[in-house]
């Protein structure tokens, strides 16, 4: 394509003036809302002061970066970031595909409907609640939880206060919260494999297993790709919003991430510069891992997100 | 036993023939869409017939699968929590204003980018998706609102999120679908670009409108961070901080619990159940209508990225 002359630019622009005003409003909101914050991500180079704004703050160069790498919570932050991304990526990724597959194989309708319905509601309860049921549920006096461990001859634990079950709380809350969400899409994918295979396949006297192992993966595996590539983008930006809920001091040796981190030197401490320069760093991996990504996925299946 | 082939395709490799095998295979696949349903709605279930039991049985354990000496004590005292019903209002005024304000903003601007004739279409389209990989962050963000002076202010939260970029790519996309030959024979009546987005497109639209539509109040209603970090009013902010005070934030003062006995009505427990059923009761009451909605949305959200 060459660069289109200045005749042909006037003509589309006249050819579009309206466009662009219906255009223009989301334009405005993204660059205030979106863009400007951008801007003020130099505030990780600086010794921010809210009073003082940027002209009566130091400039101190990449300082608060090397004060959040040099520090002890760098490594924490990063261990956990990864750790709890890999949680989700070997337990909530594949889980929607087999909650799929299951919802798929049954043969009752109204059960299948019943599994569907039930398993997507959860998704629709806010992070709020799901978090407060969580918390009480594990209250060492009152949770339900530890009603059935004492049931079952076991010791009533405080769960919330012990870093070592942290990751799997926060897992299983998640997997609660989306597998039946994340599963809709597979499910769709499954309905659009032609039946005739599962005949044909039948007919050479596959079993079900077989059947499911050779013509149903298969047959999603694009949406699988798809799928693990709009989720790598996400691996830094672990869920913060329900991390925040439910950690506590005793528990930031594995709890604390990146973005935890961050909104807590920032909003909490007032730290705006080195909350900033970990806000930056977690952004810019993040973007790096999606164009990776990408690039990986256009090499292998040629459906690239963009 | 002879079996009729099914006449809607549900997708699965049952197709008909029932050996022994596959007899004992869908046995198990209905135990397991049994515990399924079990996993999903016992915890939902639970805070049910917590809420209207006497706190005794809840806390000795009595309460697991039905409710102990039901009462309604629970929700007279929830009802009482000072702000409960402020910011139930709140809630529904930012939901509702909320996603008028989203959808203003995201169908016009959805449209503009699904013009092929749009001038700089690709370089706009980019500036919207960027934001998807690349975002300033909390901290940014938040100062951005300070320096508009919009910290504790109710127009924060209605016009600081006009867009999700992904959902307006996904309205991009429904327009994209309506066949342009209706557009090109109102061009040729003389009607404007207002006109036909007004007139014919957003019409056509109808169901794709609701889809994201709940997109965006169901978010607006369950959010709670950015309301958490922008109010500082009582009286503005929604219920999901309000609960997060109230459920979350308990913890920290789990001692100082008074002693329950078998004739207490509500504990501060049963009262947090009470609270919790009172706040997902309207997203239970409308789920069963919005549900086919969603589905629809995230199938063409996933296809299109």
């Amino acid at each position: 394509m060459g660069i289109p002359s200045k005749r042909a630019l006037r003509k589309r622009f006249i050819g579009s003036w309206q466009l662009l005003i219906l255009l223009l409003p989301g334009l405005i909101w993204y660059i205030l809302f979106c863009y400007r914050p951008m801007v003020g991500l130099r505030m990780a180079f600086y010794d921010y002061n809210i009073f003082r704004g940027f002209e009566g703050s130091t400039f101190i160069g990449l300082e608060n970066f090397r004060t959040y790498m040099m520090g002890p919570d760098f490594a924490r932050t990063i261990k956990n970031t990864l750790m709890i991304a890999l949680w989700q990526m070997l337990i909530c990724f594949p889980a929607p595909i087999i909650l799929a597959i299951i919802v798929t194989e049954m043969r009752s309708n109204i059960l299948r409907k019943l599994v569907q319905t039930s398993t997507f509601l959860p998704y629709f309860i806010s992070t709020v609640v799901v978090c407060g049921m969580v918390v009480n549920f594990l209250s060492p006096s009152t949770g339900i939880i530890n009603k059935f461990i004492e049931l079952l001859g076991g010791e009533a634990t405080y769960f919330m206060v012990y870093p070592q079950y942290f990751r799997p709380i926060y897992t299983l809350m998640t997997l609660w919260q989306t597998a039946g969400f994340n599963a809709i899409v597979y499910i769709a994918a499954l309905m659009g494999i032609d039946p005739q295979l599962y005949e044909a396949a039948l007919v050479d006297g596959a079993g079900r297993w077989q059947r499911i192992w050779h013509i149903t993966l298969p047959g999603i595996i694009p949406t699988i790709v798809t799928m693990f590539i709009m989720n790598i983008g996400k691996i830094v930006k672990v869920g913060y919003e329900s991390i925040i809920l439910l950690y506590q001091p005793s528990t930031y040796s594995t709890a604390d991430v990146i973005s935890t981190y961050s909104f807590r030197m920032g909003i909490q401490n007032g730290d705006y510069g080195i909350a900033t320069a970990a806000g930056l760093f977690e952004a810019v991996i993040a973007l790096i891992l999606v164009v990776i990504a990408n690039k990986v996925s256009k090499r292998l299946t040629e459906t690239a997100l963009w | 036993m002879a079996h009729k082939a099914k006449a809607s395709n549900h997708g699965g490799s049952s197709v008909g023939i029932e050996s022994r095998g596959e007899r004992i295979f869908d046995a198990v696949l209905a135990i397991i869409g049994i515990l399924l349903v079990f996993i999903a709605l016992y915890p939902i279930y639970y805070v049910f017939i917590a809420s209207i039991s006497r706190p005794l049985y809840v806390e000795n354990g009595a309460v697991m699968f039905r409710p102990v000496l039901a009462t309604i004590e629970s929700y007279r005292e929830a009802f009482q929590t000072p702000f409960l019903w402020t910011s139930f209002g709140n809630s529904i005024f930012y939901t509702l204003f909320g996603v008028l304000v989203n959808m203003a903003f995201s169908t016009t601007m959805a449209y503009a980018l699904s013009r092929p004739r749009l001038i700089f279409r690709k370089f706009f389209t980019l500036v919207a998706v960027f934001t998807m990989w690349f975002s300033a962050g909390i901290i940014p963000m938040y100062m951005n609102f300070r320096d508009f002076g919009l910290l504790d202010s109710r127009m924060a939260i209605l016009f600081g999120f006009c867009i999700n970029t992904y959902n307006m790519i996904i309205l991009k996309s429904f327009f994209e679908q309506v066949p342009s030959s209706l557009e090109e024979a109102a061009f040729i009546d003389g009607a404007s670009d207002f006109r036909i987005f007004g007139q014919i497109y957003l019409p056509l639209s109808k169901p794709s409108l609701a889809t994201v539509g709940l997109f965006y109040a169901v978010t607006r209603w369950n959010g709670y961070f950015w309301p958490m970090n922008l109010l500082t009013s009582d009286s503005k902010v929604p219920l999901q901080v309000l609960l997060k005070k109230l459920l979350v934030d308990r913890t920290a003062n789990e001692m100082e619990s008074a002693i329950i006995t078998a004739e207490s009505l509500s504990s501060q427990t049963t009262v947090i159940y009470a609270l919790i059923i009172i706040a997902i009761i309207p997203m239970v009451i409308v789920y069963p209508f919005i549900q086919k909605y969603f589905k629809s949305g995230i199938t063409i959200g996933a296809n299109k990225g």
